[in-house]
């Protein structure tokens, strides 16, 4: 079990999370460890799959009605990628969607995610079940 | 910060490898067969396959790098050749792996992020200035594209007068890894294979001293296979290169011997010791059995290894050196013919001058004061690593056997299957972490609670930079021939609906004509289509 294994019900149950890659990274392990996790913590997981635009992703978030969206990116463009997600997502009047991005992200460049509305950033080295209870927190 | 003693304080609990291979507290001659012993460059190879090992020659130390524009790599390459560097390892950005070219929307947010931008042969001229291409090997760590950089290579050394069988290096140009871990596919898998197929029997004829090809595990051991794994996908891969090429017309007794690997190297020492040297048996074991390959340099397993990737952290960066100089000593007694060695800050960063060279000096120590090199396969004969390559080479061939029984290789990617079984393997070694059944020093156990140090500010890519990549792109288009470009993809766009024309030709002139690698991938993808990823 990978979170709140002592809890009743699992953590993201009717949860409804899209797993996206956007631009070119092909780096896709961290997302699909992300995604089982998710996966096994009860949310409906949608995975985009790689090289995906902002304007597609935030298309398919829109479409599929999802609860939150992962954006994966360790290719060192998360400060435009992001930010190119974050408004796609409001010209389609989809801005309260929650957006958490995860990946190689220096510290230097968190402020400036949070500040566009980012809720959560995590790196490779936190406990998947530190990760789910962030976002479970969030949705709750 | 109170962890799991990894000393099982029960002796009866059983201690295992990262592969799941169980070991005995002692090792003794009962664990193995006499396999190990005998003599380096006998078949099957085990102890390696060279008599001299690396007194004859040292292996090449080439660090992967590259920077924004072809300039500053250029300068990064001086710097590291000044400093003892043997070799070129040459990182490209995103857009030049994927086949876009830099004013691409596609492309523009990634340009010269992980590597150099190279989208056309005026780049590659700027990138090599001043450095001798007939006196240096260069590798290239290229996939989607790799048919392009090379034809792009052979264009630069005509250009400056090197003859073409002067040239040495490797381009990585093993998709089907791509498809299952590193991600910079472009094209289906059956017109990709048609395309390493075309660059290694061209190479053969026109570069002959040239690695067309290095068959990679590193990556999927990255994103979580273990040793084993690692081992047992690559030589599967390998040998779906080698059918690929007997189907082409290729003669295995030739094509053989420029066949080259590449592989991480992690943190379990006698496994990745070991990995290498049951691979190198099984490897030379596969093509006698299987295709009755009778030359023994058509033998020869011959391979690079990266130390560091997933094995460094982010936490406490400084720890890595450590881990680096651990896992370049395995890369050494394992047989190594080229090692990359990571900088420490390779989890934040690209690295800087300081963590480029600190790497380099690392592998330099254990080359020239260790003593280590000195023998070869100095631990031949210890009974626990001759009992751990017997069970690892028994466990490739299992692991093996699963992809033979699910229908090979190309299926089990094209399908998805392997990518979902690595993915699992992820999950699992992630699971493990999380629960301290691996340690890993800072990061589940002797974290500083007080907090991290500041690893510093990671430098930002300069706008001017990416300016200056588009700029170049313009002039440059601006200043070729149009009609001429046109001319040679419209005959590389006709080779390519013919399976009986071998492309490199036609990439080689396009490359002259400076088309760039967005012109010519375009008219490639417009034939063949692209890659539909399976789902998760």
């Amino acid at each position: 079990m990978i979170a709140n294994a002592t809890a009743g019900a699992p953590p993201l149950k009717g949860k409804r999370i899209l797993v996206a890659k956007p631009g070119l990274d092909g780096h896709d392990i961290g997302a699909k460890v992300i995604a089982l996790a998710l996966r096994d913590a009860g949310a409906e997981v949608i995975y985009t799959g790689l090289r995906k635009t902002p304007d597609y992703i935030a298309r398919v978030a829109v479409d599929e009605d999802v609860d939150a969206v992962g954006l994966s990116l360790l290719s060192g463009s998360h400060r435009e990628l992001v930010a190119q997600t974050v408004s796609s997502l409001r010209q389609l009047e989809a801005g309260d969607i929650p957006v958490f991005v995860g990946g190689t992200i220096p510290q230097q460049d968190q402020p400036e995610l949070l500040a566009l509305g980012v809720k959560r950033i995590f790196t490779a080295e936190m406990a998947l079940a530190d990760v789910i209870a962030a976002v479970a927190e969030v949705l709750k | 910060m109170p962890m799991a003693n990894k000393t099982a304080p029960d002796p009866d609990t059983p201690v295992r490898t990262p592969s799941g291979i169980e070991l005995p507290l002692v090792a003794t001659g009962a664990h193995h067969d006499a396999n190990g012993e005998g003599l380096p460059a006998r078949y099957p190879f085990t102890r390696g396959i060279f008599p001299d090992g690396y007194r004859g020659r040292l292996w090449t130390m080439r660090q992967y790098s590259g920077l924004a524009t072809a300039e500053e790599s250029n300068q990064r390459y001086k710097f590291l050749l000044a400093r003892g560097q043997t070799g070129l390892s040459v990182a490209l950005d995103l857009p030049t792996q994927c086949g876009y070219d830099p004013t691409d929307p596609m492309a523009r947010p990634e340009v010269g992020k992980v590597g150099v931008s190279l989208s056309n042969l005026a780049e590659m001229e700027t990138l090599f200035a001043g450095i001798d291409l007939s006196a240096i090997s260069t590798s290239f760590t290229i996939n989607g594209t790799a048919a392009i950089i090379y034809a792009m290579y052979i264009a630069c050394a005509d250009k400056r007068g090197v003859p073409r069988d002067k040239l040495t290096g490797t381009i990585q140009n093993d998709i089907l890894k791509e498809y299952v871990a590193r991600g910079t596919w472009i094209f289906p898998v059956r017109p990709s294979m048609r395309l390493i197929a075309d660059s290694v029997l061209y190479a053969n004829e026109a570069t002959p001293r040239f690695n067309p090809i290095s068959i990679a595990g590193a990556h999927v051991r990255d994103a979580g296979a273990t040793a084993v794994e690692e081992m047992a996908y690559t030589l599967a891969n390998g040998l779906a290169y080698v059918d690929e090429l007997i189907a082409r017309g290729g003669d295995v007794e030739k094509f053989a011997k420029r066949l080259s690997f590449f592989f991480y190297v992690h943190m379990d020492f006698f496994e990745e010791v070991c990995k290498f040297r049951a691979a190198r048996r099984l490897w030379a074991r596969l093509l006698k059995g299987r295709y009755g390959v009778r030359d023994e340099k058509a033998l020869h397993f011959r391979f690079g290894v990266v130390c560091g990737g997933l094995s460094l952290t982010a936490a406490q960066p400084y720890n890595n050196v450590v881990r680096v100089t651990v896992e370049t000593m395995a890369a050494v007694l394992g047989g190594a013919q080229s090692i990359f060695t990571a900088a420490f800050d390779e989890a934040l960063q690209l690295p800087t001058e300081f963590s480029a060279e600190l790497a380099l000096r690392t592998q330099q120590i254990v080359a020239h004061e260790s003593g280590i090199a000195n023998t070869v396969d100095p631990l031949g004969g210890s009974h626990l690593v001759e009992f751990l390559t017997d069970r690892m080479e028994r466990e490739m061939e299992r692991v093996m056997g699963e992809i033979d029984a699910y229908g090979g290789v190309v299926k089990a990617i094209e399908e998805g299957w392997l990518q979902a079984r690595i993915a699992e393997r992820a999950l699992e070694r992630k699971r493990n972490i999380d629960g301290k059944r691996t340690i890993v020093v800072g990061v589940n156990a002797f974290r500083r609670e007080e907090g991290e140090a500041d690893a510093g500010a990671v430098p930002r890519l300069d706008p001017a930079a990416t300016q200056e990549v588009f700029d170049k792109f313009e002039a440059v288009r601006q200043r070729r021939d149009p009609a001429g470009v046109e001319r040679t993809l419209a005959k590389l766009s006709d080779a390519a609906a013919d399976d009986r024309e071998n492309l490199l030709p036609y990439l080689v002139d396009c490359c002259h004509a400076y088309a760039t690698v967005g012109e010519m991938v375009g008219r490639l993808k417009s034939r063949w289509g692209g890659f539909k990823e399976p789902g998760l």
